[in-house]
This record gives structure tokens, sequence and C-alpha cells, in this order.
């Protein structure tokens, strides 16, 4: 438990163990020993935010546990959360060296982690007093937001996130897989956080308890990080009721909310391809559902979601049925009996039935719906055809000067990474425009 | 098969794996049990005038993953009465008549001497040794090291040893001087049969920085104290080295110090020594390591063709010389296979900052005029299991390389940077021949900055 935020016991995240366990310090030690130091390392290059993976794991190997976790933090501050929710394998470890020589890449995200848990947080790094200290709202209290926030702290401004839950962390909190990350230790990065001088009002839903208008008033500048809406919809027959949710809602009430419960629930189907069905399934899975078929309307050739992924997943036990597209929920009476299936071909539903399956759960996992309406309220600010705000990829500048974004709702949705480096990016483009005497108003 | 048995100064034994006077020889039972394991001999941890040791003893550094690179240690002697020590040799070598049992001396009076000798051939067992090396504790006593560091007294010392037996004496000899040759040559004046080193190096291990005391911590200090292992291997070599090709010398060496394996043997038996003694790494792995020695040992003489050990010993020793009898004519220069380079570019970084400048990134070319061959390796990339992956292998300018390896040396991937032969002339041409010649001038030197000089 956390010092300042409440996560209730009982959750069913907490059922999940850690799937890549903490290092002790002679696995951590003889891990780090094994790093070659290269020079100008092509795993820096894979980092999103170039943390200087070299340095940090020479630091582990000669005990400098608290220098390792400054080198991690001075190029990523949300270094703790990465280092267990990053795809490594497509990312920093994906591209050691290593691999050439036919041997298993250095472990970068859990020696990573063996220098968050053991070396300290955020107030190791320097901090600057801005010669006109400014003040920042930040929408939404994501991995984005908070890079950027305790980045501008550190800077010496005065940054303010609205959060619109009771919870602060994003996705860190209420996504990710309890198996990579348990929302408690999101949280106790989110402190580390605020700790640095970064103000929260949890509870606030910009556009809804305070509008565009009032946030540009109270601020010298405004980040937007409200990440992406909620999960998309079939559109079939039956699906409005119980027993229908979207995946990210779900994940969301297995790692907050102590009220929810499987019982009952031994079949279920998960609808599509991507990260977060895979996500789904498996946690589905690990929770004791004992038949769980994954439905995609593709061949698994063309699932959106990492191999290595979806390879645990079939592992795991997981049905995984290609090339069908449910048609109909199907109910007796209210309650949820089963979905229809048509044959797909290309992604597409024909006339050819596939059969009905029976299920206790349907998991929507076709992907989110973008906050076009919140961006749009900010006057300047624009989107493209996809639902992405519209900004300079360097800084995250978007068509009003005075209005920043990063993480999900520019790139449509990546990884906790690349919110982190963009909230950061964003933080040193408000900080420049603040110390410039920037537009006002 | 390769004969491995060995006749050492008169001690006969299975093989040359001896266990070295240490915690490892301290009883009967483990010295029995070291047999049982195919140990070819022992020599019994020190005996002398009892003694009280303190705790904790020992300390060590570590490499890497390996924890005991080196060893420190300042125990003394045996702490156990002499009366039971003799019993139990008298005992093993009864129980193990073929095997080597060589009793580990250190004494002050004259008359200790004789009277520990007379008690020694009673046991049975097959030498002693003298030990002149011990660096730490006993030194302070005048003896062990102290003895080791004055040829005089040394020579002395043997002379009164070999009057007063029949057995075998090695005399073991001490790092800690500036030329063993000297206490080498004083022992072979003194009557020795053979000699054996090296003891262990004078050293202080470390130092708690939370407590900011010395290594290892007896309390609140510590005391300097002998340093063996993996880590004084190249030391000893050269010990033994340096006598095995001394010309007056001429008795037998029993090589020490960081001996883990039969590599490390070999190496030893090749520069001169007759048996090798192991401590450090039994200390850390038990007496099963000397089947793998044993193995080794044999299977090498087979590959070389030689029946048995001492066909090896020396084998090295001609290649030993001066560095003034070294070829300036020989050559050689750095070489990376791509094919098996994994683009860490560590050999670059060692090469630009701290040797010659001449590994550089590909598509760089530091000297006007000296290109990469690029083309033709865009053209192997492409072809490559990764077409795509950024091309990351370094290249050698080798008009520039010198030859100096340390390239070769950190690459982690084995065998990826060979150094090639090129002689800079056919023929062989020494620094000593220049001087013979009177060529030995080097342009460049203060000579070169006077201005009146034509
Ligand atoms: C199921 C799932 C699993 C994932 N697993 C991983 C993983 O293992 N590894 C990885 O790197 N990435 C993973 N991701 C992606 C990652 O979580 C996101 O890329 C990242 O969280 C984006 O950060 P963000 O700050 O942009 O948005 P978010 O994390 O979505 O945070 C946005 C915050 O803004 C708040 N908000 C929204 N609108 C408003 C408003 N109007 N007013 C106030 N507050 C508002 C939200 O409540 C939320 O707290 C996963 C995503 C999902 C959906
Ligand atoms: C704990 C310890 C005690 C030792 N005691 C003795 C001793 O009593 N007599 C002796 O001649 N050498 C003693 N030595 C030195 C060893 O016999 C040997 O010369 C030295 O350790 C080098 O060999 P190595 O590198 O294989 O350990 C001792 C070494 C150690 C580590
Ligand atoms: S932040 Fe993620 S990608 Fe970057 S080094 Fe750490 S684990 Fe790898
Ligand atoms: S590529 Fe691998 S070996 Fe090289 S520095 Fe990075 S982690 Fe270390
Ligand atoms: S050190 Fe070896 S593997 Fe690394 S770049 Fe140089 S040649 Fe290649």
């Amino acid at each position: 438990m956390t010092e300042r935020f409440d996560l209730p016991a009982g959750r069913l995240e907490t059922r999940f163990s850690d799937k890549a366990p903490a290092l002790s310090e002679s696995e951590a030690r003889r891990e780090a020993a094994r790093c070659l130091y290269c020079f100008d390392a092509p795993c820096i290059r894979s980092c999103p935010t170039s943390i200087d993976i070299p340095t940090f794991i020479r630091k582990i190997a000669t005990g400098n546990l608290r220098g390792s976790a400054r080198t991690i933090l001075s190029a990523n501050l949300l270094g703790a959360s990465c280092a267990r929710v990053c795809p490594v394998e497509v990312l920093c470890e994906g591209s050691c060296v290593y691999h050439d020589d036919g041997q298993p890449p250095i472990a970068i995200g859990r020696l990573q982690r063996h220098a968050m848990d053991h070396g300290g947080g955020p107030e190791l790094l320097p901090r600057l007093n801005a010669a006109r200290p400014g003040s920042i709202g930040l929408v939404g209290g994501g991995p984005a937001s908070l890079a950027c926030a305790g980045q501008l702290a550190l800077l010496g401004h005065r940054p303010v996130i609205y959060e619109k839950r009771a919870l602060p962390g994003g996705l860190n909190t209420t996504g990710v897989a309890p198996y990579k990350l348990p929302a408690e230790d999101a949280l106790e990065e989110v402190e580390s956080i605020l700790a640095l001088g970064v103000d929260l009002e949890t509870g606030v839903e910009i556009g809804r308890d305070l509008t565009a208008e009032e946030v540009l008033a109270r601020h010298d500048a405004v980040f937007l990080g409200p990440g992406l809406g909620p999960d998309s919809r079939l559109r079939v027959p039956g699906e409005e009721g119980p027993g229908v949710l979207g995946a990210v809602e779900w994940i969301e009430r297995i790692k907050n909310d102590a009220s929810y419960s499987l019982e009952g629930i031994t079949q279920a189907v998960v609808v599509g391809g991507g990260n977060t069905a895979i996500d789904a399934a498996r946690e589905l899975r690990g929770l004791g559902v004992e038949t769980v078929y994954l439905l995609y309307r593709r061949s698994a050739a063309e699932m959106g979601a990492y191999r290595h992924e979806s390879d645990e997943a079939l592992r795991g036990g997981v049905v995984l049925v290609e090339d069908v597209v449910v048609t109909e929920v199907l109910r007796e009476g209210d309650a949820l009996s089963g979905v229809r299936l048509a044959e797909a071909q290309g992604g597409r539903a024909t006339d050819v039935e596939h059969g009905v399956l029976p299920t206790d759960l349907v998991l929507l996992a076709i992907g989110q719906s973008k906050l076009v309406e919140l961006a749009r309220s900010f006057p300047g600010v624009e989107v493209d055809d996809r639902g992405r705000i519209v900004a300079d990829p360097a800084t995250g500048r978007t068509g009003n000067p005075r209005v920043f974004t990063g993480g999900d709702a520019l790139n449509g949705g990546k990884e906790v990474v690349n919110a982190a480096h963009d909230g950061q990016a964003a933080a040193r483009a408000i900080d420049e425009l603040i110390r410039d005497g920037g537009p006002r108003g | 098969m390769a004969d491995l048995s060995v006749d050492f100064a008169g001690i006969r034994s299975p093989n040359p794996f001896w266990l070295a006077s240490a915690p490892p020889t301290n009883s009967g039972d483990q010295v029995q049990r070291a047999f049982d394991a195919g140990w070819g001999g022992a020599v019994w941890k020190t005996l002398g005038t009892p003694i009280v040791n303190v705790s904790s003893r020992l300390g060590g550094v570590g490499y890497g993953a390996q924890p005991l690179m080196g060893l420190n240690n300042i125990e003394l002697i045996t702490d156990r009465p002499l009366s039971v020590n003799l019993k139990e040799i008298a005992q093993t070598k009864k129980l193990y008549p073929d095997h080597a049992v060589v009793v580990s001396l250190m004494f002050n009076e004259r008359s200790e001497w004789e009277d520990i000798l007379k008690r020694c051939e009673d046991t049975g067992c097959d030498g002693v040794e003298l030990n002149f090396g011990c660096p730490h504790g006993m030194c302070e006593r005048g003896m062990g090291s102290a003895v080791g560091q004055e040829p005089k007294v040394l020579e002395e010392l043997v002379r009164w040893v070999i009057g007063a037996t029949s057995l075998p004496v090695i005399a073991k000899l001490t790092p800690n001087v500036t030329d063993v040759v000297d206490p080498g040559l004083a022992a072979v004046r003194g009557g020795a049969h053979a000699v054996s080193l090296i003891n262990t190096v004078q050293s202080v291990i470390g130092v708690d920085l939370d407590r900011l005391v010395p290594l290892p911590r007896v309390g609140d200090a510590s005391s300097h104290g002998g340093y063996c292992g993996p880590a004084v291997k190249p030391i000893a070599l050269r010990m033994v080295a340096q006598l095995a090709r001394e010309r007056e010398f001429g008795i037998p060496i029993s090589g020490i110090g960081g001996i883990s394996d039969w590599r490390d043997a070999a190496e030893f038996i090749a520069l001169g020594a007759g048996t090798v003694q192991v401590c450090t790494a039994v200390m850390h792995h038990g007496f099963r390591i000397v089947d793998d020695m044993i193995e080794g040992l044999s299977d090498y003489l087979d590959s070389k063709g030689m029946g048995c050990v001492d066909d090896l010993v020396g084998a090295a020793i001609p290649g030993f010389r001066e560095w003034g009898d070294l070829d300036l004519n020989y050559h050689v220069v750095a070489e990376i296979d791509e094919a098996t380079c994994i683009g860490c570019q560590v050999c670059h970084v060692a090469c630009h900052d701290a040797a010659h400048q001449c590994i550089h990134l590909p598509g760089v070319a530091a000297i006007p005029g000296h290109t990469a061959p690029m083309a033709a390796r865009a053209a192997a990339q492409a072809t490559s299991a990764s077409p795509d992956a950024p091309y990351r292998v370094p290249w050698v300018d080798e008009t520039e390389c010198v030859g100096c390896n340390l390239c070769a040396l950190v690459c982690p991937v084995e065998g990826c940077i060979s150094m090639v032969e090129k002689r800079r002339a056919p023929e062989t041409e020494t620094w000593n021949d220049r001087v013979a010649k009177g060529t030995d001038h080097v342009p460049g030197g203060l000579a070169d900055l006077d201005p009146r000089r034509p």
C-alpha cells in the first residue's frame, strides 16, 4: 500500500506473481558483468528515451546503484515502470549485440529494475531554479503527463496535474498486465514524481469539471496527456447488456476494483488480435478461467500483438480462432449465452456461418476511440484523420503555441516509454517557452 | 597414453600434481581423501613451534563472475600439536606408499631443525620442504620470508638441514624479493635438492569502506597478508622461468602460484617446473579438480607426441629471452573477421583511446587516402542475414597498426580478431644485433633537439 493512495485489498490482480522477478544482488552483478560496454551501443539507440544503458549497467557492476539509478532517471523519469512494462524484446534487448554471437541478450529490463528498486528515485536528480517559474496545467495523470510534470518540477516550474480518475498513473495503474506491474508499484512511482513538487487534483475531468478555456486561463502552458478514449464497440445485435465489456475497462476492474469477481465464469472470449487482446486473454487464463478463446478476424501472422506475447498466450492455453467475425451476441433473456461467428476473408465477414460459441464473458479488444472532442476544445489544436493530435514530434507543440501534447494522444497508442519520452521533450520545450517569456493569453 | 609419473629430486609420485602446504594439507583425513581423488603428492601444512591464529584470516577479490581471482591470508603455520601431525603423516604414508608425502617445516634453532628432521624421517615421509616464504607473522619472528629474503642465511640454513638428514630437501622460496635468482642460487650452494616457488605475495586485499579498516578484518584492524590464486600466476611463471633458464641453477623446480587447471600446470612445466603445487584452486573447488588436470595434461602430452612429463619440462625455456634478443623485424597487424564480428566496437574505443588510433568505425577514414574497404563490405552486408541492421563492423588501417594486440585482447568474440604476420624484413635483427653493429641510434631523442647539430 502506498502512503497517499488507497488501493483496496483483495483485487484480482494481486493473485499474479511477477513474470520477470526481481534479480538478487548477485544475479544482478553477474549479469551486469556480462555487458560488453559497447561503444555507440545499439541498445541505447533502441530505447525511445535513449537511456545510457552500458553506463547504468556498469554502475551496477561496480556496486554504484545510486549512480545507476541517476543515469536511468536522467534520461527517463519513469525508469521504474519502464523497466517492468517495456517490450524489451523489440526495444533495447532486441538490439543487444549478443544476438549476433548467438547468446542471450543482456537482461536490460531486469537490470534496470534492480537499479530502480535499490538505487533510489527521482529525488536523486539535480534541480534547477527557473528564473521565471511557470505554472503548467497537465490534462491526465498518465505516464506522459507524469514525465512532463516531473521534468518541469526539476526545471523549477510549478506543474498541476488534472486527473479524472480517483487514482493517478494512467494505464500503468489501470491497464498494464499485473504480472508486469501491479497498481501498487505504479502508484509508488507516481508518488516519487509528485514529491518533486508536482500538484495533483484527482476527480477533475477537463471538459466536464473545468473547461479548456479555464485551464488555459489558469496556466502559462498546458500539456495534453489524456491517452485514448473508451474501448471501441462491435456494433452487432445483442452487444449491449451484461457480460460484454471493453477489454481495457475489464482490466481496470481486475486491477483496481476489489468488488469485481469472476465467479461463475468458466468460458470467455476475447475479440481482437492486438496486445490488449493478448493481455486480456492471458489474464483470464491466469485468473483460472478454463476456456479462453481469442477470436481474430485475420490470420495469426497478421496479428498486431508482439510475437513474443502471443506465443506466451498460446503456450498458456489460450485458444486462437483465426479468420472469424462476431456477427451477433446471443442472450437468454438478459443473460449472455454465446456469440455467433461468421467466417472472414481478409478481415471481413463472409456469408458463411462459422457456428455458435457459448461463453460467460465477452471482452472487446478491437481498439480504443480517440478523445477528439477534448483535443479540439483547445483553440488551435487539431487532430488528424486517425484522431491523433497534430503536433511537432520533437517538442509536442500543437497548433496552439501554449498547448503541448504527448503519449497515446499524440502517437495513437504506443508504449509507456514513448509517453515518457514525449512528456520530457515537451517539458523542455515548455521550459524554453516560459524562459523566453512566451505568449500568454 | 603419456606416462604422468615423475621422479622429482628422488621423490617418486604417480603424477606431478601436488597439494601445496596450506589448509588443504592440514590433516591426514584431508590428504588421504586428496590422494583418493587423484592427487600425486602433498606437502603437509607447515610444522613448527606452536602458534595461535587469528579470526578472520582470509580475504578475496573477484573478477567478473569469478569470486576468487585472488586470495589473501593472514594465517600462520599449523595450529595442531606436532605429535598429532607426525602420527597422521606416518599413517598416511603407510596407507599410500606410492604417493609423495612431503613435510613442510619452519623452525628457528639448529637443534630444533635437527630434532624435527629425525622425527620426520621416522614417519617414512618422502622429503621435506623448508618454508622460507611465509610473508606475514612468522617473518617477524625471524622465520619464513625473513630467511628467504637473506640469501646468506638461507644458504646456511639449507646446509644445516642437508647435514642433518638423508631425506630430499626442497627449499620453498618467497616472491617478495628483488631478484629470485639470488635466493635460488643460495639454495643450490647450500645443497638443496630442489626448490619450490612461489609462496604468497605480500598484500593488503582491500579496505572495508564502511568501517575504514583493511581486510580481512580482525576486530578493528588487519595486517598485511600473503596473496595467491589465479591473479599471481603470471608473477609465479616469470620467477620459475627466470630460475629455470639460469645456467648455474640446474636443480628441479616445483612450480606454485595460481595453478587451477591442466593448462596452467602445462605452462609451469613448459617453463621448467618438474612438479606443480596447488592451494587456492583446491580451497575454492575442492580436491575434485585434479581429475581434469590429470586428463588434460595427459591428452596434451599425447597431442604433442610427448611420452612423459619430462619431455615437456622446460620446453618453452629456449623461447624465454631478454628483450634485447627479440626480432625487431617481426611484425603483426590486426585483422577483423567480419563474419563473426558482433559490432560491439569495443576494439575501436580501445584502439582509439589507448593504442594507436587505427581501428575506425565503418565508413570513417581518419587519414586522407587510407580508406575503408566499404564497397566490398556493403556488398557483404546486403547478402548477410540481416541486411537492414546498421553495419557496425570496424576496420583496421593496417598501415598504422603497430601490432600491440590490445584489440584482440578486448574483443569478446573468440578468434574474431587475429594478429596476422606481416614481417618488416625477411632477416632477423635484434636490438642486441644493432648494438653490436653500432646502429642502435633511434632518431627523435634529445640530441635531435640540439640546434647546433648539423
Ligand atoms: C491493456 C493495455 C496494456 C498495455 N500494456 C503495456 C505494456 O505492457 N507496456 C507498455 O509499455 N505499454 C503498455 N500499454 C500502453 C501504455 O499503457 C500507454 O502507451 C501509456 O500508458 C500512454 O500514456 P499516456 O499518459 O499517454 O496515457 P494514459 O496512460 O492513458 O493516461 C491518460 C490519463 O489521462 C486521464 N484522462 C483522460 N481524459 C481526461 C480528462 N478529460 N481530464 C482529466 N484526465 C483525463 C485518464 O484517466 C488517464 O489516467 C498498454 C496499454 C493497454 C491499453
Ligand atoms: C590460507 C593459506 C595458508 C597457507 N599456509 C602455508 C603454509 O603453512 N606453508 C607454506 O609453505 N605455504 C603456505 N601457503 C602458501 C601456499 O602453499 C602456496 O604457496 C600459495 O598459496 C600459492 O599457490 P596458489 O596460488 O595455488 O594458492 C598458504 C596459503 C594460504 C592461502
Ligand atoms: S526504458 Fe525500456 S527500452 Fe529503454 S532501456 Fe529501459 S527497458 Fe529498455
Ligand atoms: S548492446 Fe548489449 S552488450 Fe552492448 S552495451 Fe548494450 S546491453 Fe551491453
Ligand atoms: S571488438 Fe571484436 S566483435 Fe567487437 S567490433 Fe571489434 S572486432 Fe567486432
